[in-house]
């Protein structure tokens, strides 16, 4: 029998979507069939999705990756020797030499795809708990401190500074305060949040419990759309593992502080993104949103004072905690501190995950990590910041990616997601579709969302099909203005950026003659 | 993943099923989600007769119950097909051709999104963002997700359940 070589084969999403599970049982047919011993680690992923599945072989210079394979590539694989790492067109060289991977700033995804999801050694050997062990030895107003120094805002797409909001949570009286994880993750494009939780889950474990230790909450939510299950699994299984650990529970780790928390599961709903509708969904009611004041800080879950958080805010905690509030604000440029995960999607040939610092320019992202399109055309428009971002033109791609240079070009970054579009695009669909989505998702309780909504998609109709197109474009800009100001949350409120933007740069698209 | 039962001979009305079902999610704060998820998972869609059982133990009228059920896209108010099939409509997969594969998806099918064949094999479905947007456009067969989807492949799916 020859010596045991190890194997790692993501169990993700993505690298499921494209045939993982199969992949794997094919390699361990053929290397039953050589006689040939091997141990396959399913480890999160790397964030290289273009490159799923992506297989990665132990050998001693380090692990040597294989992308894209296909059962039918398996026994060639192996006449090339690839447990050995052996040449083969599908070989990407050393992992952590691929360029993808190796520019990036990786802070809060620095474990994803290096290490067992599930394994809380591997977790503690890269450097896991090592935040939540000194936040136990401070009190909570110096965490808040050190999250508030470390200039992080909220990744979920608001940009609120999170050492504020805890701040305001820390102060605020009530008798059981909590913490809410904003895990659903539904703006097209984005997937960083899928990706942290289904590679790194203790991370946002962590994070939750070092946010119960800030404000004195004991009790956490992970609110998780329901076209998540792998993370659901994931996730549960961490949790069982955690609490069986101590890292979990009334006396963590014999500190004699609590926090235990709970998987909620979402069902389909977009507008349960929004933070005030997504409590009222953990309640157990209809996604409405809430009016504020009064804020989820003072009055949330239940009616009391509540963290509301996007995953990867609170997973970026640990590592602030773990090396300090200065070593994260040291990324960066103006007031955007820190990392951020860009999602690479839609018409590119390299999509993935790119965690850099802020100030990377859009140009870099698609053109030098992306590869531009998938169908090798040229670029004709961008969204970025999900369904509610601006359509940027090849044009704008010199923009910095920073939060204050995106408002300012009328954009926004949002929760980081990167759709490109190539010349088949049709803008006036585009913006119609922007329209529909806010009709399908809208909660209702306000009128310029959900009756604007409906009448936009209309009037955009009538501009593709010719009709009066002038006079519905100028009708078009006023019920945007109206949905601008009159709406209660982004939903109605922000569905007026992808469309104008659209109208703005792309005005042929749009019958005005 | 939303529907583990959706074959239409499971989805008859069994009061006590449903009590089981319901009565695990009783003292749980805002347990009226998860109690409908558990029913969802159970009948393959929410029996009339739930609301009734729902409004008793979540204490609230039968309006409220519809009015909480009929929010959320994963909640059924009809047995779906033997077969369910979700396409992503959202941005990056329409970037990467979604609109074609739906077209060719409802012309194979005979449907269009939201609708179920007559012999009850296929329901199709609209799904806005699978999260997998690297790897566009996106579907889901029966729960399974599959990444790069084309009308080639989705024709080789559709070949194996056909048979």
């Amino acid at each position: 029998m020859s010596d045991l070589v190890t194997l790692y084969v993501p169990l993700e999403t993505t690298a499921l979507s494209l045939g993982a599970d199969e992949l794997v049982i094919a390699i361990c047919q053929e290397a039953a069939r050589r006689g040939q011993d091997v141990e396959i680690i399913r480890n999160g992923s790397w964030g290289m999705s273009w490159l799923e599945p992506l297989v990665e072989v132990e050998t001693d210079k380090g692990r040597i990756a294989y992308g894209n394979v296909t059962v039918e590539d398996v026994p060639g694989l192996f006449a090339a020797g690839f447990l050995t790492g052996g040449d083969h067109a599908l070989c990407q060289g050393l992992t952590a030499d691929i360029s993808y991977l190796k520019t990036q700033d990786r802070l809060t995804f620095a474990r994803c795809g290096l290490i067992d999801a599930l394994s809380l050694d591997d977790y503690q050997l890269n450097g896991g708990f090592l935040g939540l062990k000194k936040a136990l030895e401070m009190t909570p107003e110096q965490i808040v401190d050190q999250v508030t120094k470390s200039g992080l805002r909220g990744r979920g797409g608001a940009a609120f500074p999170t050492g504020i909001k805890w701040n305001t949570v820390l102060g605020a009286e009530g008798e059981q305060k909590y913490i809410c994880c904003n895990a659903d993750e539904g703006d097209s494009g984005t997937f960083a949040d899928r990706i942290l939780m289904e590679s790194d889950p203790y991370c946002l474990i962590e994070g939750m419990i070092i946010a119960g230790l800030a404000v004195g909450a004991t009790e956490g939510y992970i609110y998780l759309r329901s076209e998540y299950p792998l993370c659901k699994e994931i996730l549960g299984e961490a949790l069982i593992n955690a609490r069986a650990d101590g890292w979990l529970g009334r006396d963590i780790r014999g500190s004699g502080k609590a926090f235990d928390l709970q998987i909620r599961m979402g069902a389909g709903s977009y507008v349960c993104g929004e933070e005030t509708a997504m409590l009222d969904s953990l309640e157990g009611k209809r996604g409405m949103v809430r009016a504020k004041p009064p804020l989820p800080a003072i009055h949330g879950l239940f009616g009391q004072p509540t963290v509301v958080n996007n995953v990867l805010s609170l997973a970026s905690v640990p590592i602030i905690m773990a090396r300090g509030a200065k070593f994260y604000q040291d990324f960066g440029l103006g007031r955007s501190r820190g990392t951020i995960a860009f999602q690479l999607a839609g018409n590119i040939a390299r999509g993935g995950l790119v965690e850099k610092a802020f100030g990377i320019d859009l140009r870099e992202l698609v053109e030098d990590y992306g590869g531009g399109t998938y169908t090798n055309t040229a670029i004709k428009a961008v969204q970025v910041g999900g369904p509610l971002g601006a359509y940027l033109s090849a044009d704008d791609l010199d923009l910095p990616m920073d939060y204050e240079a995106f408002s300012q070009a009328g954009a926004v970054l949002g929760h980081g997601g990167i759709v490109v579009f190539d010349g088949s695009a049709d803008m006036a669909e585009q913006a119609k579709f922007a329209f529909d989505f806010c009709a399908v998702e809208s909660c209702g309780k306000c009128t310029p969302c959900r009756i604007g909504s409906v009448r936009g998609s209309e009037l955009i109709a009538k501009i593709q099909a010719g009709e009066n197109s002038q006079q519905n474009l100028d009708m078009v800009r006023d019920l945007c203005d109206v949905m601008e100001a009159g709406s209660l949350c982004a939903m109605g409120g922000m569905t007026p950026i992808p469309v104008l933007s659209a109208i703005k740069n792309w005005p042929k698209d749009f019958k005005t003659e | 993943m939303l529907n583990d039962k959706t074959h239409l001979e499971k989805a008859e009305w069994d009061e006590t099923e449903a009590r089981q079902v319901i009565e695990q999610f009783t003292g749980l704060k805002g347990g009226l989600m998860e109690a409908l998820h558990g029913l969802q998972h159970a009948f393959g869609f929410i029996p009339k007769p739930s609301y009734d059982l729902l409004a008793d133990v979540f204490n609230l009228s039968k309006a409220e119950i519809y009015g909480v059920k009929s929010f959320y896209h994963d909640f059924k108010s009809e047995p779906q097909g033997h077969h369910v099939i979700q396409i992503c409509q959202a941005e990056s997969c329409q970037a990467r051709g979604s609109r074609a594969l739906t077209r060719h998806v409802q012309e194979l099918l005979g449907i269009k999104l939201g609708q179920t064949t007559h012999d009850g094999h296929f329901t199709l479905e609209a799904v806005y963002c699978l999260g997998n947007c690297a790897v566009s456009p996106n579907i889901t067969f029966d729960g399974k997700l599959h990444g790069r989807m084309s009308e080639d492949n989705f024709d080789g799916l559709l070949k194996k359940v056909a048979l």
